[in-house]
């Protein structure tokens, strides 16, 4: 490959960007590894008064374990807080939100690609304006009718109130992965005497999946990280990942044990670094499928 | 497309953001106009032999029939959003009259809790966003210099603090500037003062949120420009440079041009996100010096007394904020729209 005279640098402009760039990346990177190592030491290590490098070497989890290393907040946390029902109730509630969202949104987003009339811009507008609310000015709605119809603190009301937060940006991401399918194939699937439902199953459902994957990491993101909605109307036994470390930091604080809520946060985002580590080609299209759109 | 297959098409869609995202609007709006009722009170006089006594005690029957047959409670008409909680009417008008200078007119508005969380949550959106913008162009120009394998890495790494939930992102970095933490002891020993905390002070604290904030969403933004780097018209470039443009004037007039309309697209969505800015206030335990409007919300929501009609009117008030926010790029929207029509 030639370098154009563009992209000629010079030597210190070079080092800048180095430089640039591997502080960003500390600065991106560095937090996370600081807190998985600090995870499996005792709490006066990973806060030590005395010296920052505690929490490297870790003195006095060696005093105590005779090991510089410790599993015992992952162990206060999985076991005695019972983080695993957290972690039970987040994959029950982003699979659940994850498929039906995709379902409703496939449909609808297929729709709108696929019809000329002015509504459909109307409608993506109202879905525009859904997705900039706060969620929590709609929490304060669903409270008053939840409480009186008993739906309150179960994990389907969640579930379906997360699918519908989710439906306009998963209505914007397909509608714009629709209309790149050209209708061409529709349209002669229904000159061949399909109805549209059959062109949209036997022709559009199997070349639609690299998009609806995209759109389902999104997803699942926003179920995963949600913690506003769960916090609000989920009850203690059905609680979800986040929200459980959020009560953790409010018990765990006064009796020291600050290490669970460590450990609890590692756990959490393990599987999200799983999922960057396979997905990542798939995070930055739908990211910037959105912005071509927009 | 018939509009009858759009119809069944769209009604799963549909029905479920009219259901969960429409009606609650509306049932914010009417929770904000009426108040739970008060106990029905009655006052009955006991005589016995040590002579009369007046009780008061709650009449359970009549507060329960008052209840089923009024639900939504008091009709309190504007009466809510008007209080010292929320537009605080009374306050500011005697504020407006009372206060010296324009100075002690802000610094008093601060102190009530409405206009103290909307300014916060407007300085946190104005600031954190063109941050983010700047932040993330940075990355990607430097980004896209690096060979190929190295820009899989980085791109990895980058998108880490994007990725995870605000509450865990935020508590990690928490836990690192606290006072006994690796960056919060660097702190102290670099300004060398040992009681340096970064909690302490209200200045400090709205820093640390939003330095948070563009961590959190500056890999958005670089993703998004990086992307749009990869279709820049590279005759347009060689042309500037052989019309003598330096490394900057390339920038200047070639780059950020061709990304513009990227720049719109992140600072839309990022004044969205910015505005509902809530969860680190709960990660850095910062709600004694910042507080957010989705904080307010949530602090009447939850608790032992939920507080739901001043919920409701802070929410209502938020939403009125967001759609004035997001108005100039409605219509622009609109006028695109019906120019191609």
């Amino acid at each position: 490959m030639t370098t154009s005279r563009a992209q000629q640098r010079s030597l210190a402009l070079n080092l800048l960007i180095w430089v640039f760039v591997v502080v960003w990346l500390i600065l991106a990177a560095f937090p996370f590894f600081w807190t998985l190592w600090g995870s499996f030491k005792v709490e006066l290590d990973f806060f030590s008064i005395t010296d920052w490098t505690d929490a490297l070497f870790g003195p006095r989890t060696e005093a105590s374990y005779g090991r510089p290393f410790t599993g015992a907040g992952y162990e206060g946390a999985w076991v005695q807080e019972e983080f695993w029902k957290a972690v039970i109730n987040t994959s029950i509630v982003c699979v659940s939100v994850v498929c039906i969202s995709l379902t409703f949104g496939t449909l609808g987003g297929y729709a709108l690609s696929r019809s000329g009339y002015r509504y459909t811009f109307w409608l993506l507008i109202i879905a525009l304006i859904f997705r900039a609310l706060p969620q929590i000015t709609l929490v304060s709605g669903y409270l008053q009718p939840f409480f009186a119809w008993n739906l309150w603190g179960i994990l389907p009301t969640t579930i379906i109130v997360l699918v519908a937060i989710n439906q306009p940006f998963t209505l914007w991401m397909l509608h714009s992965f629709f209309t790149k399918i050209p209708m061409e194939l529709d349209e002669s699937a229904k000159v061949d005497g399909c109805t549209q439902f059959q062109a949209f199953r036997y022709v559009i459902i199997p070349v639609m999946w690299p998009g609806v994957i995209t759109t389902g990491l999104f997803s699942f993101l926003l179920a995963y990280n949600d913690f506003a909605v769960a916090a609000m109307l989920l009850q203690e036994e059905s609680r979800t990942m986040v929200p459980a470390i959020a009560a953790f930091l409010g018990t765990t604080q006064t009796e020291g044990n600050v290490m669970f809520a460590v450990a609890a946060v590692v756990s959490a985002t393990a599987p999200l670094f799983v999922m960057v580590l396979f997905f990542q080609r798939q995070i930055v299209s739908g990211l910037t499928a959105g912005a071509v759109k927009g | 497309m018939k509009h009858r297959t759009f119809f069944w098409f769209f009604l799963p869609s549909g029905l479920a953001m009219f259901l969960f995202i429409f009606l609650p609007i509306l049932s914010v709006i009417s929770q904000s106009l009426f108040t739970p009722h008060d106990a029905v009170l009655v006052t009955v006089e006991n005589c016995g032999p040590f002579g009369c006594t007046e009780e008061t005690t709650v009449d359970q029957e009549a507060t329960e029939a008052l209840r089923s047959d009024q639900p939504l409670g008091q009709w309190a008409g504007l009466g809510i959003y008007l209080d010292r909680g929320h537009l605080a009417i009374n306050e500011v008008r005697q504020l407006w009259q009372t206060a010296p200078s324009w100075g002690s007119f802000f610094d008093r508005l601060g102190n009530l809790p409405f206009y103290r969380a909307m300014g916060f949550t407007l300085t946190y959106t104005f600031i954190v966003t063109p941050l983010t913008i700047l932040a993330g162009l940075a990355i990607a120009l430097a980004v896209n210099t690096l060979s190929s394998w190295l820009k899989g890495l980085v791109i990895f790494f980058s998108l880490l603090p994007f990725i995870v939930p605000p509450l865990i992102g935020s508590l990690i970095l928490f836990w690192m500037i606290d006072a006994r933490g690796v960056v919060g002891s660097f702190i102290q020993w670099a300004a060398s003062d040992p009681g340096l905390s970064l909690k302490a002070s209200t200045g400090l604290t709205w820093i640390t949120l939003m330095v948070y904030g563009v961590w959190h969403s500056a890999p958005f933004a670089f993703v998004i420009f990086y992307a749009g780097l990869q279709t820049l018209p590279q005759d347009t470039l060689e042309s500037a440079v052989i019309d003598g443009a330096s490394r900057w004037q390339r920038i200047r007039y070639v780059v950020v041009p061709h990304l513009m309309p990227l720049v719109t697209f992140v600072a839309l969505i990022q004044l969205m996100d910015n505005f509902r800015v809530f969860e680190p206030i709960i990660g850095f335990s910062a709600s004694a010096h910042a507080r957010s409007l989705s904080w307010a919300i949530f602090n009447d929501l939850g608790g032992e007394t939920r507080l739901l009609s001043s919920a409701a009117a802070t929410s209502v008030l938020t939403i009125i904020c967001v759609a004035i926010l997001l108005s100039p790029v409605l219509v622009r929207t609109w006028r695109d729209f019906n120019g191609k029509t």
